[in-house]
């Protein structure tokens, strides 16, 4: 196997004198899906902003393509994005002004065929020359996801990338996740409250409480190991503990 | 720096000019009313022309300069407070952008600003009230390029206040200019205050410049030791205060409050 995309060591993040993360360890191969799984306040979220270069950890590395994030923060965010159904883009600029400025952020060259191209794979047609501000949720869910693989990454980060679309769009944006990684081997760590979704698309799933990985595996591994029917029993079966 | 990402972030300022009425207003009709009041009270003033020679010289002059200090300072400010609101900082900062950068397209938005609002009070004092800024001739450019670095360091600082102390520190992007106002003797001369005062107004860059500018309309003398000072101060302070954004941002992070900011 080739040398994993991401390699997180011993990763801890404290706020004060709470511990957030507490030592995790995972990578993530070239084309492989990570699920992060765990209750509120598990660390999920802290754990991506730490690998986006948003927060600090306290101890621990993060690499990514082989390179330290500390030191090699803009080669490795050059080819790396992220969404999630909590972030927006600028209300006051139409769908496309946003991903054309986030084009020119990431240097990208053929602007207008590459926005062409995310907003026919996403369908925002209908809405392109629309204000943000004017999106519905599950609409700015699919812009923010549209930025993210605007810049072509090499690594996405998602967290809970699918919450407020309807089912139909949730199922095409995993569709249009799989696409992408089979055609360019991406790889994927994000984050989901739906155990089914879960299933579905993770190679892997790490299970996290309390900042800690209580379990790691393959879905069908995980729900065997803890003697349950599914993943939704396990989670309970975990987070009630 | 990478140039691309300071030219991203300064159109993704100038889309939003674009089609913003408050935000134009804030460039040509608040500097132009500001204008119309201060031009009626030279007016008035000139009225005992006798008493008081070049008063207004002395006052549009000042006034137009002192705009371009807090233009300068907002250009900064109001451009990171724009990232807070749109909730655009963790799309900003988890791209490639460092914060010089940032500060670099916030420099750039500055001195878009400072350039409008020079034009649309100039060309005014000129239609309304017959008045030439380039009275004060070619000096008036250093003048110009010290007060834009005070309202760089300004704004700066102002930002920096935002980004670790948050929601409650926003009201600084429009309060804090005023707190230097009285010791930048912008319509009065340094000797009028007070002995202790003076001393704070002589570490203030944006003091010589308006001082520079009385002692020139009045003697016509070169105003070098003035504009050495203000350059000095100007430079050393905005070395400092640029460290100490990258420190505060830096805490941002540890706390993990960077992408909190506003919320
Ligand atoms: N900046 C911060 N300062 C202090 N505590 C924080 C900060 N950020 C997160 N925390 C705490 O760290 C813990 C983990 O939060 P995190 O957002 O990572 O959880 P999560 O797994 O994403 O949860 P959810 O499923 O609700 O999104 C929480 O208890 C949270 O209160
Ligand atoms: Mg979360």
């Amino acid at each position: 196997m080739s040398s994993p995309v991401v390699e997180v060591r011993n990763l801890s993040k404290r706020f004060g004198g709470f511990t957030a993360v507490d030592g995790i360890s995972f990578e993530i191969g070239r084309g492989e899906i990570l699920g992060l799984l765990g209750p509120n306040g598990a660390g999920k979220t802290t754990t991506f902003q730490m690998m986006l270069g948003l927060v600090t950890p306290t101890s621990g590395s993060i690499r990514m393509f082989g390179l330290d994030l500390q030191s090699n923060r803009e080669t490795i965010l050059q080819q790396v994005n992220f969404s999630s159904t909590y972030i927006s883009l600028p209300f006051s600029l139409t769908v496309e002004e946003n991903l054309r400025v986030v084009a020119r952020l990431y240097g990208m060259s053929n602007i207008a065929a590459r926005v062409d191209d995310m907003v026919k794979k996403l369908e925002m047609g209908d809405w392109r020359h629309k204000l943000t501000r004017k999106l519905s949720s599950g609409q700015m869910t699919r812009l923010t996801l549209a930025k993210a693989l605007l810049t072509e990454p090499k690594v996405l980060f998602l967290d809970e990338p699918t919450a407020s679309l309807d089912p139909d769009i949730a199922h095409k944006i995993r569709a249009i996740l799989l696409d992408e990684r089979q055609a360019t081997g991406l790889s994927i760590l994000y984050t989901s409250h739906n155990m089914r979704e879960m299933e579905e698309m993770s190679d892997r799933i790490i299970f996290l409480q309390r900042g800690k990985i209580v379990a790691e595996g393959t879905a069908k591994d995980i729900v065997a190991r803890f003697g349950q029917a599914d993943l939704e029993d396990v989670f309970l079966k975990i987070a009630r503990e | 720096m990478a140039y691309h990402r300071i030219a991203a972030l300064v159109i993704r300022h100038l889309y939003l000019y674009r089609r913003s009425l408050p935000r134009v207003m804030e460039i040509i009709y608040w500097p132009f009313l500001d204008l119309v009041v201060w031009g009626f009270i030279t007016v008035y003033l000139a009225t005992f022309q006798g008493q008081m020679p070049a008063v207004v010289t002395f006052l549009l002059g000042a006034l137009i300069l002192w705009d371009v200090l807090f233009r300068s300072q907002q250009g900064i400010t109001i451009s990171f407070l724009e990232e807070i609101w749109a909730r655009n900082l963790m799309n900003l900062f988890a791209s490639p952008l460092t914060p010089s950068e940032f500060l670099a397209a916030t420099m750039v938005m500055s001195l878009f600003k400072v350039t409008a609002v020079s034009v649309v009070m100039s060309l005014c004092a000129w239609l309304f009230y017959g008045y030439n800024v380039f009275i004060i001739g070619l000096w008036l450019m250093p003048f110009m390029a010290n007060l834009v670095l005070t309202g760089w360091i300004i704004g700066v600082f102002t930002t920096s206040l935002i980004m670790r102390f948050g929601q409650e520190a926003e009201v600084l992007a429009w309060s804090m200019v005023f707190l230097f106002q009285p010791i930048s003797c912008v319509f009065y001369p340094m000797d009028v205050l007070p002995a202790w005062l003076r001393g704070v107004a002589a570490i203030n860059p944006a003091a010589h410049v308006f001082e520079g500018m009385r002692g020139l309309l009045a003697t016509h003398a070169a105003p070098l030791t003035n504009l050495g000072l203000a350059s000095g101060l100007n430079l050393l302070y905005l070395g400092a205060v640029v460290l100490w954004f990258h420190h505060t941002f830096n805490v941002c992070k540890e706390r993990g409050s960077l992408v909190r900011v506003g919320e």
